[in-house]
């Protein structure tokens, strides 16, 4: 690992994306661990897939989202009133760090010092084990992949795998080092040490955290997918429960979970269904014995409501985090989910995370894409993906009159000189003679053209001009 | 303002056109009408498939059949329900025979015996709110009756279900138990035992929850 990739993950510097992505295709290991594992998600979810009309799956997919997020404000407001009728309180938060707030001060509100956390990208978007940690209150992952990068003080190189870029070696020298298990490549004994380890933290913990997949607006429902159990316990055992999750994640009807849920897991690791959907409505009852006393809900905006404003942009937040364009791009398979520096790495982080640190932290990730089209073709909810991210590119130089830039950072990486060669190129192009004459001078004085263009011919052999322009070939044809 | 206001005040005068809401057509999600036998056959075809193991019994046999299956496992303790069909069956086939092991009764708040559930039940038995054939899912709405923790905690989670109360689809078993009307506390399907494959993708069971789910089919 090089010392890029080994700096604090809450330090790193997302515009140093080519250095990263320079020492991850390096590193064999990096490499080898995923590709095995994306080929072996890809093949997944194809086979989870099969006998279904998945065309049609994703068109009601994609319209499930579509409405919702056309109903946004009212939904929002109709999960609130139900899920306070149920018991749960809603809180509301502008960005991470109020969201991080809300969380604290439920915490200290109850004397809480621990806390053990379910699976939660939002939690990760906040910082939030960073935030608590900082003010005296443990946060612990319980989920085994979120348990490992935390053990390792990184962050999730995967939104569904958080550990994908380990090997079993690796890992089991971690849990050595840093909890005392004996090494072994005995996957079955490592799994049953940490749930030793963790069944002793979920029955001493005073709040747990999760995130939610779902929430459903009709009946107040909170739905988490999960195949651990983790997420069960965190939302069971201690007294309070702390859902977190993003504005956009809300939907009408119970019925449409039915559809999104039969997309999300086949999409993510081609499984029919995970091993638990978990539906919460409600904290314990008084008749009840078990389940926490407190339930809340931190809604948290941190960028969405500004994604919502452009009508292209909007079709982001889709989004229901399954990872499937992750798993099926070329460029994520190859440099790894830290290389990206982003919270979501891959395609929907390279269209989601501009927006949540703007263009000119982010200049690099629309462009560190081939635009091969894959992740528009497997998203389970039609994101087209692909042609967000030329229009961020295009906002990342400003250039397109016709659409104008939104979002913040925009053009932080116009270069003048390419501009006017763009503007020349386009003078050239729309004017017959100009684009005769201009040809002509280059062919005649091809000999001049340059052997290396930068990036370009690290790899490939520059293109050559031909001694005579087509025009010209064709004049002769017809003499 | 408040957070929430400005969040909604944002959304509600969104600068961009009108957003369309499409309709949305369920049918993609339907399935032929499977007979029962035809449910069954496919709902143990797919929780087999993900590690789960399923007994087919009846009303009057099950109980034995349970008895063998925990004995062959060296179960101490089984966690039963105090009202429920399943936990009073248990509780008086427990007074005529010795085979079954020690049956501990989930009657008090979680708070007064945490550590005894998580360090010493070997079994939890639940019954279901039916099943869902195409994932291989039960449907579980625990109660004050039936706690949630019954089938998360204890390393094996048997579960009773009626063949006939299975589902071809989790749509279909949502719109004929009318969910959109009333939910419980806690919800949940089940399909499986706990699993991971956080290690290098290779799948370990029972890494939070129960390492094997038995499921009692009653025929």
């Amino acid at each position: 690992m090089t010392d890029t990739a080994e700096k604090s993950p809450h330090q790193i510097d997302v515009k140093e994306f080519h250095p990263r992505a320079r020492a991850a295709l390096h590193n064999p290991q990096i490499r080898q661990n995923f590709r095995k594992a994306m080929d072996g998600l890809m093949s997944k979810r194809t086979a989870a897939f099969e006998g279904w009309d998945l065309e049609t799956l994703r068109d009601l997919g994609a319209n499930i989202r579509k409405r919702a997020l056309a109903n946004l404000p009212d939904l929002l407001e109709q999960l609130e009133q139900k899920l306070t009728e149920n018991g749960i309180k809603v809180h509301w938060a502008v960005d991470a760090d109020e969201a991080c707030k809300i969380v604290r001060d439920i915490c200290v509100a109850r004397d809480a010092k621990s806390v053990i956390k379910g699976k939660s990208m939002v939690s990760e978007e906040m910082e939030l084990n960073h935030y608590l940690q900082e003010r005296g209150i443990e946060a612990l992952e319980s989920d085994l992949g979120e348990y490992i990068v935390q053990l390792a003080d990184e962050t999730p190189s995967h939104i569904i795998m958080p550990a994908i870029h380990k090997n079993t070696e690796e890992i089991s020298q971690l849990l050595h080092d840093k909890t005392g298990t004996n090494l072994s490549h005995d996957v079955n004994y490592l799994t049953a040490s940490a749930r030793l380890q963790l069944r002793e933290k979920f029955m001493n913990a005073d709040v747990g955290v999760s995130g939610v997949n779902f929430a459903v607006a009709e009946t107040g429902t909170l739905c988490l997918v999960e195949n651990e159990g983790n997420g069960r316990m965190t939302t069971t055992v201690p007294p309070c429960h702390i859902a977190v999750t993003g504005i956009e994640k809300v939907v009408p009807s119970i019925e449409d979970v039915t559809g999104l849920l039969a997309l999300l897991t086949r999409s993510a690791t081609g499984q029919h269904i995970t091993t638990y959907f978990n539906m919460i409505s409600g904290p314990r009852k008084a008749d009840e014995l078990d389940g926490p006393e407190e339930v809340h809900l931190v809604l948290v905006d941190n960028g969405r409501s500004s994604i919502y404003q452009d009508d292209q942009l909007v079709d982001t937040l889709r989004c229901i985090r399954c990872g499937a364009c992750m798993n099926h791009c070329p460029v994520y398979t190859r440099v790894g989910g830290h290389a990206y520096g982003t919270t979501y790495p891959g395609p929907i982080g390279k269209i989601l995370m501009p927006h949540l640190i703007g263009l000119d932290e982010g200049r690099h990730l629309p462009s560190a894409s081939s635009l091969c089209g894959a992740c528009g073709e497997v998203c389970p909810v039609k994101i087209p993906i692909p042609d967000l991210l030329v229009r961020l590119r295009q906002e990342s130089v400003d250039g397109d009159k016709l659409h104008p830039a939104r979002v913040r950072g925009h053009g932080a990486k116009r270069n003048t000189v390419e501009a006017m060669i763009w503007k020349g190129w386009g003078l050239m192009h729309s004017r017959p003679g100009f684009y005769r004459f201009g040809t002509g001078i280059a062919a005649k004085f091809r000999k001049l053209q340059p052997g290396s263009l930068g990036g370009w011919t690290q790899y490939r052999t520059a293109p050559k001009l031909a001694p005579k322009t087509l025009h010209q070939r064709m004049k002769e044809r017809q003499q | 303002m408040s957070a929430r206001d400005t969040i909604l005040q944002r959304l509600r005068h969104r600068s961009g056109g009108e957003l369309t809401a499409p309709a949305c057509d369920f049918s993609v999600l339907q399935r032929p009408d499977w007979s029962t036998a035809e449910k069954l056959d496919l709902f143990q075809k797919m929780i087999e498939s993900v590690h789960g193991e399923v007994h087919r019994t009846s009303e009057s046999a099950w109980v034995d059949i349970l008895a063998g299956l925990l004995k062959s496992r060296g179960a101490q303790t089984l966690l039963v329900s105090r009202e429920s069909q399943v936990g009073r069956t248990l509780k008086d086939a427990a007074s005529s025979r010795d085979d079954l092991p020690d049956l501990l009764v989930y009657d008090e708040a979680i708070e007064h015996w945490q550590q005894e559930l998580f360090n010493t039940v070997d079994v939890g038995i639940t019954s279901t709110r039916g099943g869902i054939a195409e994932t291989g899912s039960l449907i579980l709405w625990p109660s004050a009756d039936e706690p949630r923790l019954m089938s998360l905690v204890p390393p094996i989670h048997v579960a009773v279900l009626y063949a006939s109360e299975l589902y071809s689809t989790f749509h279909q078993a949502m719109l004929a138990q009318r969910w959109h009307e009333r939910m419980p506390t806690n919800a949940l399907l089940i399909s499986g035992p706990s699993k991971t494959a956080d290690i290098e993708q290779t799948l370990a069971y029972g890494v939070h929850g129960p390492k094997e789910l038995i499921v009692l089919v009653i025929e």
